[in-house]
């Protein structure tokens, strides 16, 4: 017959078999010669045969290569672990931003655009500034790259202000990242000191990251067509060098340093007053810490 | 820049285009016409009969280019086979490749399989390259046997209900993406898979129907009545359930008025105003269900049957579109620091231009037209 698959044959049991010449699965013997049911004459059953066989053995490749696709989840926990040298107990590092200290200068703006040679029109790094007017009002702006006083703005009269203060944002590099949950090839990756990074060579420029990301921190750089971010300097840093901004800031407002070393500047300066993280109810748990963060800034 | 409102330095670039729109409208008339097919290939619902093949087809056409949209997105359409190759298990993204592929060749055979007895008759009845064009589409057997065909029918039942769970899972999954986005309010929400699946259910029926009745005028013969009543039933049903769904997330949303309602609330009555209340909610749900409630309550005429489907059916196609753009589009209009909004500048050319949209969308519609010439898809003949 011409289609006695063996769909047919596995599906049929003893009771069912009507008597046949060929062994199949309910152990009879079928007949494989075409029927008188035929609809049209088709080449000799060898043929089908073959075509059976090249179908078997085509899924089976197919299946096979499919397979091979899945390897890569096994490397889950491989991936951008070895980035940045193979110490047993990686270093880990951490940031701080005191609010308090920051005088939106710009610095820290600048060199980062330079550095990292970030595009026009797009920031790895800002800096906000909240005035809170005495009539309950709060506005919030951005420090200009060339600081609030070479932008030639208008100063604010201090009698019609309660407070006012900046707040630098930049990657929260955070422990939980969304960004590396959300990222469907491993572009975004972990390195082995906590610093969350991207593989521009693998990002497939989706912009799921950017939308994950809670923080507004991640774009897509023009440029490269990859998604882009603060690494905090991760080609400086790995140098034993601070990270451009850090080296920027002349108030010591952005603090780069080791959350693992006690002694650090970082762990010193953290132990000594109250700080928080931003969007700390999301459980992204940021390794960006901020000292004298208002209730405001989100 | 204003005081009043403050948005964050990246937050003008609005990521996610339209593009990103046509993807899930794409999937979700997928969806929704392969639930139509199974309605009749799975729940034996005979009515159904003049557009099983019909939804069959659609689906798979609307399939073959769901990709279309996200290539035209993707900023290295070069590597999306990394989403494959190199999948990230923790990303809801990365299950896209595997879950289309699935479901592509799923379709395929089941449509395939459908059509075989149509294709045979037509390798023995054609002549010249014609033969050989459906010689190749039967894969070089080109005959049919009574045994062959009851395999057949079965695995066309198989691949049928196979393909229900794989069609929600396809679209769902699309929701999830959505949903599971904790960094923004307007989609953070577990309805959300929930709410894009009924919506795809609904988009299919209407794509299905209007594409019934504008087959049926071409021919010059009259769509069957029953049929068509059917389909305009299913219709009401998943609008209703669509709507009910869509409205409890907002007033959920509102009643809740959590820290990010206020951002929320602009949204909707000023930046979406249009898009969301007056298309979507007036034109695109309250009026489709009025005139869906009197077809299917009062049992007008078949005349006025025909109309009333045809009109509804057109505003819940542009009501889901409207859906997708508010939801994608929507989500990115406020900046991330909560205070401000940005605008999305479409513009005609390029990459994710609204021409480019406007072919993507025309693809499988040709793609239609070009299977129809070559397989009888909207007769009715199926088994």
């Amino acid at each position: 017959m011409v289609e006695p698959s063996d769909e047919l044959k596995i599906s049929k049991d003893r009771s069912e078999c009507d008597g046949c010449d060929t062994q199949c699965a309910c152990n009879a013997t079928h007949d494989l010669s075409p029927p008188d049911t035929n609809l049209t004459t088709g080449p000799e059953i060898s043929n089908d045969a073959d075509r059976r066989n090249f179908l078997k053995q085509a899924t089976t490749i197919t299946l096979g290569a499919l397979s091979l696709t899945v390897l890569p989840w096994s490397r889950d926990n491989d991936d951008g672990k070895n980035v940045g040298g193979g110490s047993a107990t990686p270093i880990v590092y951490g940031f701080l931003v005191d609010t308090e200290k920051c005088i939106g200068a710009g610095k820290c703006l600048t060199a980062c655009r330079v550095e990292n040679d970030v595009p026009e029109g797009y920031s790895r790094t800002w800096v906000e500034r909240y005035i809170h007017y005495k009539d309950g009002r709060v506005e919030v702006d951005r420090v200009p790259e060339s600081g609030y006083h070479a932008a030639g703005l208008v100063d604010i009269d201090s009698e019609l202000i309660d407070r006012s203060y900046f707040v630098p944002k930049l990657c929260n590099h955070c422990e939980d990242a969304p960004c590396n949950q959300v990222c469907p090839v491993h572009a975004s990756f972990t390195s082995p000191e906590g610093v969350e990074l991207i593989d521009t060579d693998s990002c497939i420029g989706c912009a799921y990251c950017v939308q994950a990301c809670p923080y507004g921190v991640r774009f897509v750089n023009p440029n490269t067509n990859s998604a882009d971010k603060c690494t905090w300097c991760y080609h400086r840093i790995t140098q034993n060098e601070k990270p451009a901004c850090v080296e920027a800031c002349p108030v010591d407002a952005r603090v780069f340093g080791r959350l693992d070393d006690p002694e650090s500047e970082l762990n010193r300066r953290l132990a000594k007053v109250p700080h928080h993280v931003l969007r700390e109810h999301l459980g992204t748990h940021p390794k960006l810490h901020y000292i004298g963060l208002s209730g405001e800034v989100n | 820049m204003d005081a009043a409102e403050f948005i964050y330095p990246n937050d003008p670039h609005v990521a996610w285009s339209i593009m990103i729109v046509l993807y899930p409208y794409i999937t979700g008339l997928v969806a929704g016409a392969f639930v139509v097919s199974s309605l009749y290939h799975v729940f034996d619902q005979q009515v159904l009969k003049p557009v099983a093949r019909l939804a069959l087809v659609t689906a798979l056409c609307f399939c073959m280019f769901a990709t279309l949209p996200l290539l035209l997105h993707l900023h290295h359409p070069e590597r999306a086979f990394n989403i494959m190759i190199t999948p990230n298990a923790t990303s809801a993204m990365a299950g896209f490749g595997f879950i289309y592929s699935f479901y592509m060749l799923l379709l395929v055979i089941e449509v395939w399989l459908v059509f075989r007895p149509d294709i045979v008759e037509r390798v023995n009845t054609n002549h010249g390259i014609r033969r050989w064009v459906y010689l190749v589409l039967s894969l070089g057997v080109p005959r049919i046997t009574e045994q062959s065909l009851k395999i057949d029918r079965r695995l066309i039942r198989i691949l049928a209900v196979v393909g229900i769970p794989a069609a929600c899972v396809l679209h769902g999954y699309v929701g999830f993406l959505f949903g599971a986005v904790k960094a923004n309010p307007w989609w953070s929400t577990a309805l959300m898979p929930v709410i894009f699946l009924i919506s795809a259910v609904l988009s299919g029926i209407a794509v299905l129907l209007a594409l019934y009745v504008f087959i049926c005028w071409r021919h010059q013969v009259a769509p069957e009545i029953e049929c068509l009543r059917t389909l305009v039933r299913y219709l009401w049903i998943a609008l209703i359930t669509a709507f009910s769904l869509e409205a409890l997330e907002l007033i959920h949303m509102g009643y809740e008025a959590g820290s990010e309602w206020h951002i929320l609330r602009t949204l909707l009555t000023e930046k979406l105003a249009v898009s969301y209340v007056l298309v979507q909610v007036i034109v695109g749900s309250l009026v489709p269900l009025v005139l869906l409630s009197v077809a299917v309550i009062a049992k007008p005429s078949r005349r006025m049957t025909v109309w009333i489907a045809c009109i509804a059916a057109v505003l819940i196609l542009v009501q889901v579109f409207a859906m997708r753009w508010n939801v994608v589009i929507g989500g990115q209009l406020f900046s991330k620091s909560f205070r401000g909004f940005v605008e999305y500048r479409i513009s005609w050319f390029g990459r994710e231009g609204i021409l480019a949209a406007a072919v993507v969308l025309m693809l499988p519609f040709i793609a239609l037209y070009g299977a129809n010439r070559v397989l009888p898809i909207s007769t009715a003949d199926d088994h």
